[in-house]
């Protein structure tokens, strides 16, 4: 686990929201080893959902430098951030965010359409991505006629189907019950130990901390501690 | 699943409001489609081939009358074998029924127009009788007239010597068409020109509204025309020479500026089209930010995602456009079957083509804006519902 899959160094984010300028993440520097899991856990404000957005490419840091796989992506462009996403990083949502007018097979085959694969290989692929998170039998059902738990976990197969090394999830079991967010959460941990995706998880709830390997905590834009 | 699928199922996530936008795009394009034919009609030049009679009538409008002396100079023009003439009366039926009927030499109108079938003795009624009225079939059918009945009609332009715009006529022949073709038209009223002249109150005499020529068999129509415009060149009475079928649009271009008139229904039509279409679009895109957020974070770039919202425009307009043309051709080929084809409402080569011209531009104008703003959607701020 010593090959870095994140490493960011020493990086600012300051927002502009008209006049006003805030600083949400100072100097923060952190690597992330490929194979982990982590947490990240803070008060409201504290940066994390900022320090994972770009981690994820989502946005860009106002200073310092990120890379991911060995590949600087704060010097992106919008379109080549598009594609560095669409080919090496999965999301997760609280809300799931998955397309109503599609079904979870429908929905788990949108990333896809970026590829070259053909049609076949696309449906092979999703079957594959569906079974991983047990929700094979229900690859025709719109998302109105999933349990909130089905929908993250298909959201956890869009967010695998590309076959991404990176996964950040941003508290994927805000939204659900206890028990289906253990549910969920030990998805995410066979996936981090039996398929060896890098994860990083944003949460505010401790037990959900308890499955990532180690948990990083912050606190007004800067990280307080690296916990084993 | 394709792109091409995810814009359709896009399209149909909110079903009623999709059908009634596509409902007014139709309408739109049917509309669009009916009326530039109409345009095209208007605005198509002469086509003499094929006519086997031609109109003559003042060159200023068929309402300034001819003197009847032209008669024996037109019969004189070759390729010309009989010459009918005809004078607008302007009957009323009732209150306000407006009639199609006009004055005319009985047995001139006979020989001109053999696909009016009528037995000989009726024909000879009309002739003989000063008040006799002939009329089609449908018109008799239509207000249950029989022959030997009077016929109580008015006139909106013609008083009787004693200013009483009432006339009487007696009804002594009811005729009809050679065919279904001519079977349609049998909506007209005729009364004889003798007595129209000598009863009406403004001494209207020796003049009419137009001549009706019928041409030889083979005759050289465009030539005759010709001739005949040239014979009365620099004349107080300057003749414009056409077909049948021109003559009839020329009836109604006097209503106004056909092309002018067309062309602001259309605008308006349009207009409010781009209201409707590009309302449903922004709204559309406004309900679903956080979806194209994520869309772009799934790694769709900012094109792609504002071609989903450009193609969902295009498909919306593109569909009810060609339903709509479609439509109109349909309904263009019935009116012109139920005219018995003297009304060609054909959308031709050029209408469809202004249709699909019509189409890319709605599509645009429409989409445009709301592909825009998808296209500078910030994943992070869309995301956080900001």
């Amino acid at each position: 686990m010593s090959e870095p899959m994140v490493q960011v160094h020493d990086v600012t984010k300051v927002y502009e929201r008209g006049k006003q300028k805030i600083e949400v993440l100072h100097g923060l520097t952190l690597d992330i080893p490929k194979g982990d899991f982590v947490a990240l856990m803070g008060p409201s404000g504290s940066g994390k959902t900022t320090l994972l957005n770009l981690i994820g490419g989502l946005d860009k840091p106002t200073s310092g430098e990120i890379t991911v796989g060995g590949r600087r992506i704060d010097q992106l462009g919008s379109g080549q951030l598009a594609n560095w996403r669409a080919h090496n990083v999965g999301f997760v949502f609280q809300f799931y965010n998955l397309m109503p007018v599609l079904t979870a097979e429908g929905n788990v085959e949108l990333p896809l359409l970026l590829t070259k694969l053909s049609g076949a290989q696309r449906r092979k692929n999703v079957a594959v991505a569906l079974e991983v998170v047990g929700l094979a039998d229900r690859a025709k059902h719109k998302p109105r006629e999933l349990s909130g738990g089905q929908e993250q976990r298909v959201a956890i197969a869009r967010a695998l189907v590309s076959d991404p090394q990176l996964l950040v999830c941003d508290e994927p079991t805000g939204d659900l019950d206890r028990k289906t967010a253990d549910e969920i959460l030990g998805l995410l941990q066979v996936l981090n130990r039996e398929h060896g995706k890098t994860i990083v998880i944003v949460t505010h709830d401790p037990k959900a901390a308890e499955f990532a390997r180690r948990t990083l905590h912050l606190e007004k834009g800067q990280l307080l501690e690296q916990a084993a | 699943m394709t792109r091409t699928g995810f814009v359709v199922a896009n399209l149909f996530r909110k079903r009623t409001r999709t059908i009634l936008t596509l409902l007014s795009v139709i309408m739109a394009f049917l509309l669009f489609g009916l009326l530039q034919s109409v345009n095209t009609v208007f605005s198509s030049g002469a086509d003499f081939v094929g006519a086997t009679r031609l109109f003559v009538q003042a060159r200023v409008s068929f309402t300034t009358p001819l003197p009847l002396s032209m008669v024996p100079k037109l019969e004189a023009v070759p390729g010309v074998v009989r010459v009918a003439y005809q004078q607008w009366f302007g009957g009323v039926w009732q209150t306000n029924t407006p009639l199609i009927m006009f004055a005319l030499d009985p047995q001139r109108y006979h020989d001109v127009y053999p696909e009016w079938k009528m037995p000989e003795a009726q024909w000879q009624a009309f002739e003989q009788t000063r008040t006799g009225l002939i009329v089609g079939r449908q018109l008799a059918n239509q207000y249950g007239w029989k022959l030997g009945h009077k016929i109580p009609i008015s006139s909106n332009i013609w008083p009787q010597k004693n200013g009483s715009k009432a006339w009487e006529f007696d009804l002594v022949g009811i005729f009809d068409g050679k065919d279904e073709d001519w079977q349609k038209r049998t909506n007209l009223a005729f009364i004889q020109q003798d007595y129209f002249e000598e009863a009406n109150q403004f001494g209207l005499k020796g003049r009419t509204n137009f001549f009706i020529l019928k041409l030889a068999p083979g005759a050289n129509a465009e030539a005759v025309s010709k001739t005949v415009d040239a014979m009365f060149e620099n004349s107080p009475d300057e003749t414009k020479t056409q077909t049948e079928k021109d003559f009839n649009i020329s009836f109604v271009k006097q209503i106004g500026d056909i092309g002018l008139i067309v062309r602001w229904i259309l605008f308006a039509v349009f207009f409010t089209l781009l209201l409707v279409v590009g309302n449903t679009m922004a709204q559309s895109v406004r309900e679903r930010i956080p979806e194209l957020a994520v869309l772009k974070t799934l790694g769709f770039s900012d094109g792609a995602v504002s071609g989903f919202v450009l193609a969902e425009a295009f498909a919306l307009v593109l569909a009810g456009g060609l339903i709509g043309l479609a439509l109109a051709s349909l309904a263009g080929a019935m009116v012109e079957k139920g005219t018995g084809g003297q009304f060609l409402l054909k959308l031709d080569a050029s209408v469809w083509l202004l249709g699909v011209l019509a189409i890319v531009l709605m599509s645009l104008a429409v989409g445009l804006l709301p592909a825009l703003r998808a296209r500078r959607l910030e994943i992070v701020d869309a995301l956080a519902g900001r």
